[in-house]
């Protein structure tokens, strides 16, 4: 930077001067789509789905401008999705029948490339780590991006076809273990997404894909096992407009929770073994990145989980009605607010932060999972 | 919670409080605390809260029975002592607000002025320029550069130095108040909503805990509660057309009736279903008779969307039978008298029968107008199908003994053939076994109780033996008399033996009664002379029926007639001397809701809005701060930058050593 540049750059530009011509476009863009669905369906959504519906697209508007990125994900996912939309049609034939939709697009084939991508995707991270291989890293991060959107592809398109099987079954993708399984994996991805440009290193991609590659080989096996993937109306108890959002910040939440535990394992590692710190990046970057991805976590679980308080409030009676999944939610939140007052008021670093997230991760998971495995109570809509 | 500073500056003031305080604020207790609440809440997720005392029993038998009722482990939630740690909680937060909250506060609002410089120089992030310019100018020069990095600054000449002090993000602060003020908020207002004085009043025994089956009117005063009991969370279920104006509140191993200041009554109860069959909707028409209002309230309430009235949330919560009117027709299945007897029934009700077998308790307990259920035939896919309604009674005995019924209205279609299904089982918890009776050619089910009575009748069955016997025998031996009477007795023998035990019946009469050697042999010609006997009369049957044999018996006649044997052959294990038949019903059914009062939800809702204000202005407004100290060094203008930031140490370096370097440009 010349010295003019900085004099002249000095006085720093408000939010609104930094945007550029192609923010804008975006915003209109993003504009322009809710409007369409507006005029389009409009009347058929309640006062509460409108109000999510601008809700997400301010949203939607702000991350874009925040995380670049993100637009494009945006346009190819936009583009692919209404493709896949036009194939169908009416019917659902063209889903055995239509070659774009029978081997790329249709919910199922855009769910399984989503599942190889992100397997490859994972190895591939690890190959670029340990080779040191800036153009492997590189294109480990196309293949994760190229999962999120055939994960999202194949939710939205998912969510239209609930509506081909049967208008009266259309629902949002969120409403079985099936369904919240791709949304775990593609938030999980996107949050590692954000934080690899932004503290630009790959190197934790590996150990963050493993967890999301986990979840895929849970999520292929449910698929096959239990025919989980089949479209299902929904029980009474979900028809709520409260499921469009509780179930989104809820899975907010636990991938970042997820996230944060993966990172604490690369900085086990990292603390261990030379070899590994020569190929990653600082422990202060990934305690930060840890500690980040916790308050990220703890902040949607906090709205994710008062969310769920208010829906019981009109489905069960009650705003906390001690049910095994509500209980557990509160000791997931428990133990973040304990990870976070020891990290911020008492200043704990290393090691026992990073076996923290790490425990972290299973007692997320048992309240994702384990409840509706091993515990009955009224928040039973993803059996196994 | 960085408590030990204050914590000793309190301790001087007053020793005794001080200790409190102290020990009340203290973040070892919280974190003990905190612990303590998620076990407790871990073993309320695994035990199964709530349940009958009986089920706990028989889990756990009788002694850990009684040490964990004790403990109140099967209600932990409202358990004394968890209620007491959740109060020790929101005593914990409160002392830790209290004390900190003042000091924080302040901190808000203070610019700091009063640093010294060796302390300003022992910061982390620090620059120190050395111009020509003289202070003034630096401070004009400073000042547009961080205003616009969004810090607020003051300046202060003190003594030879001037200080210039600048803070952002002086919310954050207020994150760690709103959190925990939240914390205690949403404590406060779910006490207030918990059954605590409702609990309370158990213990002293102001009020008693119902534990018998009895009607809600026989109910005594001591289990009932005042109409005003400002929060409550009870259940009730009403049938349509009828109404009710209290609900019951479930507590340890019983009840208690609250009143309502208003009446329910249920117009209509309906469940929709979406065409897989799985339910789509429940939905409950409602009026509310409220002396205090001109007219009724109409609302229409459903799962998700609860209706509101004067404080109370009346919810879908469930649905069952509310005694159906069953027109019955009893179907004798023992003995030569086959006619049936008509009687009219309702679901929860019990009737009284005289039957070949002594007195039985015919006891309805429940109708059900849909039965989805999956359907697997040979080479095709697992399909759901609706078998329409059924019924559920036991049939009880004089010594109390009951074995359960469900028997299906309509017949149900299985591969290819219909019939009507009964299932019966001996205990609770086994699987139903399932009678299939063929249904005649008619779309009856009376050929087959003809078919059946007509075995149980000891004169037909010898008077057709007698002329099965007299045809069968060659023209050589007719005039051998003894011979006939023989083979007619074991004719006779052999059906009635069938009719009482089936097959089965005949297979352990000749393991019994033939040399092991001869079994086999003896036991084929045994059933080919009583399927031949069988056959004749079901031949005759036809004939009496009207149907013509002169082309033989048809395919459809001939399958019907393997399916009768089939049922007669299992009726000795079908454990009644009768079949009950759903004639005709009307179906009346009752809604279950969910009434709650929940005055402490606003203070909860805020409590709410607070924990999330506070928890994004913890996590996403960074607090920063910085100083420049000016003074003359060695005759140069000396400037000293130093700033901090609060739990955002990383972002904060980066933009510390972006204003450095504008300001490098800026002093240079």
């Amino acid at each position: 930077m010349t010295q003019n540049e900085i004099l002249g750059e000095y006085r720093r530009r408000s939010f609104w001067q930094t945007l550029g011509m192609f923010d804008w476009i975006w915003a209109l863009a993003v504009l322009a789509g809710s409007g369409f669905v507006f005029s389009r369906y409009g009347a058929v959504m309640d006062s509460y789905e409108l109000a999510i519906m601008a809700g997400v697209t301010l949203a939607l508007i702000a991350t874009g401008w925040s995380w670049k990125p993100l637009r494009m994900l945006s346009v190819w996912v936009t583009a692919l999705t209404l493709f896949a939309i036009w194939r169908y049609g009416n019917t659902l034939v063209a889903g055995e029948t239509d070659f774009f939709l029978k081997f790329l697009f249709a919910s199922q084939s855009a769910i399984m490339w989503m599942s190889a991508l992100f397997v490859a995707a994972t190895l591939t991270y690890f190959v670029a780590m340990l080779a040191r291989a800036e153009f492997t890293g590189k294109v480990a991060s196309a293949m994760t991006w190229s999962a999120t959107t055939m994960g999202l592809v194949g939710l939205l398109v998912r969510w239209r076809e609930s509506y081909l099987v049967n208008p009266d079954f259309g629902h949002i993708p969120v409403s079985n273990l099936y369904e919240v399984f791709v949304l775990f994996a593609v938030i999980t991805a996107l949050i590692y997404l954000y934080y690899e440009r932004r503290y630009r290193t790959r190197a934790m991609g590996g150990f963050v894909l493993l967890v999301i590659s986990s979840a895929v080989a849970f999520l292929l096996w449910y698929a096959f096992t239990r025919n989980a993937a089949e479209i299902q109306p929904l029980v009474p108890a979900l028809q709520s407009y409260w499921m469009k959002i509780h179930v989104p910040a809820n899975f907010i939440g636990y991938g970042a929770f997820a996230l944060a535990a993966m990172v604490g394992v690369a900085w086990l590692l990292n603390d261990r073994s030379s070899f590994m710190s020569a190929r990653m990046p600082s422990q202060d970057i990934l305690e930060d990145v840890m500690y980040k991805s916790i308050a990220l976590g703890f902040a949607f679980f906090t709205v994710a989980t008062i969310l769920g308080a208010l829906w019981a409030a009109e489905a069960w009676g009650g705003y906390w009605s001690w049910d095994p999944k509500e209980t557990w939610a509160l000791i997931v939140w428990l133990n973040y607010a304990a990870w976070l007052h020891m990290h911020l008021t008492r200043g704990w670093r290393g090691a026992p932060m990073a076996w923290w997230s790490v425990i972290g991760l299973f007692v997320t998971l048992f309240a994702f999972v384990g409840v509706n495995m091993f515990l009955s109570g009224l928040h039973s809509y993803g059996e196994l | 919670m960085a408590l030990s500073a204050t914590a000793t500056r309190q301790s001087s003031r007053n020793p005794g409080s001080g200790l409190l305080l102290g020990f009340l604020g203290s973040m070892n207790l919280a974190i003990t605390l905190l612990v303590t609440v998620g076990i407790a809440s871990i073993v309320g997720t695994v035990l199964k809260q709530n349940e009958a005392y009986q089920n706990y029993i028989i889990k756990f038998g009788p002694f850990w029975f009684e040490v964990f009722n004790a403990l109140g482990l099967y209600d932990v939630y409202s358990a004394a002592w968890f209620l007491l740690i959740l109060t020790f909680l929101v005593l914990s937060t409160s002392t830790c607000i209290y004390r900190n909250a003042p000091q924080m506060l302040h901190d808000m609002r203070s610019y700091r002025l009063n640093v010294r410089f060796s302390s300003l120089n022992a910061f982390h992030n620090r620059h120190e320029w050395r111009t020509n310019s003289t202070p003034a100018a630096l401070l004009a020069s400073l000042t547009p550069v961080v205003q616009d990095f969004g810090y607020r600054i003051r300046s202060e000449q003190q003594g030879d130095h001037l200080i210039v002090s600048g803070k952002k993000g002086a919310i954050n602060r207020l994150g760690y108040l709103f959190t925990h003020v939240a914390i205690v908020v949403i404590c406060l207002g779910g006490l207030l909503d918990g059954n605590l004085p409702l609990k309370w009043r158990a213990f002293t025994g102001d009020i008693a805990i119902e534990t018998r089956d009895i009607p809600a009117s026989e109910v005594p005063p001591a289990s009932r509660l005042p109409v005003t009991n400002p929060s409550f969370r009870g259940s009730v279920s009403v049938p349509e057309g009828s109404a009710s104006d209290m609900v019951f509140l479930t507590l340890r191993d019983g009840y208690l009736v609250q009143p309502l200041p208003f009446t329910i009554r249920v117009k209509d109860f309906r469940i929709e279903h979406y065409e897989t069959g799985q339910p789509k909707s429940f939905e409950s028409d409602l009026v509310i008779d409220d002396a205090e209002r001109n007219e009724p309230l109409e609302a229409t309430i459903a799962v998700n969307h609860p209706l509101l009235y004067k404080g109370y949330a009346i919810y879908q919560a469930s649905f069952g039978d509310g005694g159906s009117e069953l027109e019955l027709r009893l179907w004798p299945l023992l003995g030569a008298d086959g006619t049936p007897r008509d009687i009219a029934g309702a679901v929860f009700k019990d009737l009284e029968l005289d039957t070949s077998v002594g007195k039985l308790q015919l006891e309805l307990t429940n109708f059900r107008l849909f039965n989805i259920n999956p359907v697997q035939e040979e080479g095709k896919e697992k399909t759901l199908r609706n078998f329409g309604p059924n019924f559920s009674f036991k049939l009880r005995n004089e010594r109390g003994e009951a074995v359960e019924y469900e028997n299906y209205m309509s017949p149900v279609t299985m591969d290819g053939r219909d019939f009507y299904l009964s299932g019966v089982r001996y205990e609770p918890a086994e699987p139903f076994h399932y009678l299939y009776i063929p249904v005649d050619a008619q779309g009856g089910i009376e050929r087959f109780m003809q078919f059946n009575t007509w075995l149980h009748d000891l004169e037909r069955i010898q008077r057709i033996a007698g002329e099965t016997a007299a045809q069968s025998l060659p023209e050589s031996k007719a005039d051998a008399p003894e011979l006939a009477a023989g083979l007619t007795q074991s004719m006779v023998r052999l059906v009635t033996l069938f009719a009482a035990r089936g097959f089965d019946g005949v297979v352990e009469e000749v393991e019994a009664s033939v040399p092991e050697a001869e079994q086999s042999s003896v036991l084929d010609a045994y059933l080919k002379v009583l399927q031949t006997m069988l056959a004749v009369m079901y031949a005759e049957l036809l004939t009496e029926n009207g149907v013509d044999l002169t082309q033989g018996i048809s395919m459809q006649d001939s399958v019907f007639f393997d399916d009768a044997l089939t049922a007669i052959g299992a009726l000795g294990s079908y454990g009644a001397p009768l079949y009950v038949q759903l004639d005709s019903f009307r179906h009346i059914q009752s809604t279950g809701l969910q009434i709650a009062r929940a005055p402490g939800k606003t203070m909860v809702y805020i409590g709410f809005a607070l924990l999330i204000a506070g928890v994004f202005c913890m996590f996403y407004v960074a607090a920063n701060r910085l100083w420049f100290w000016i003074d003359t060094k060695d005759g140069q203008t000396r400037v000293l930058l130093a700033g901090s930031g609060l739990r955002h140490q990383r972002d904060f370096e980066k933009e510390f050593v972006r204003l450095q370097q504008i300001l490098d440009a800026r002093f240079s």
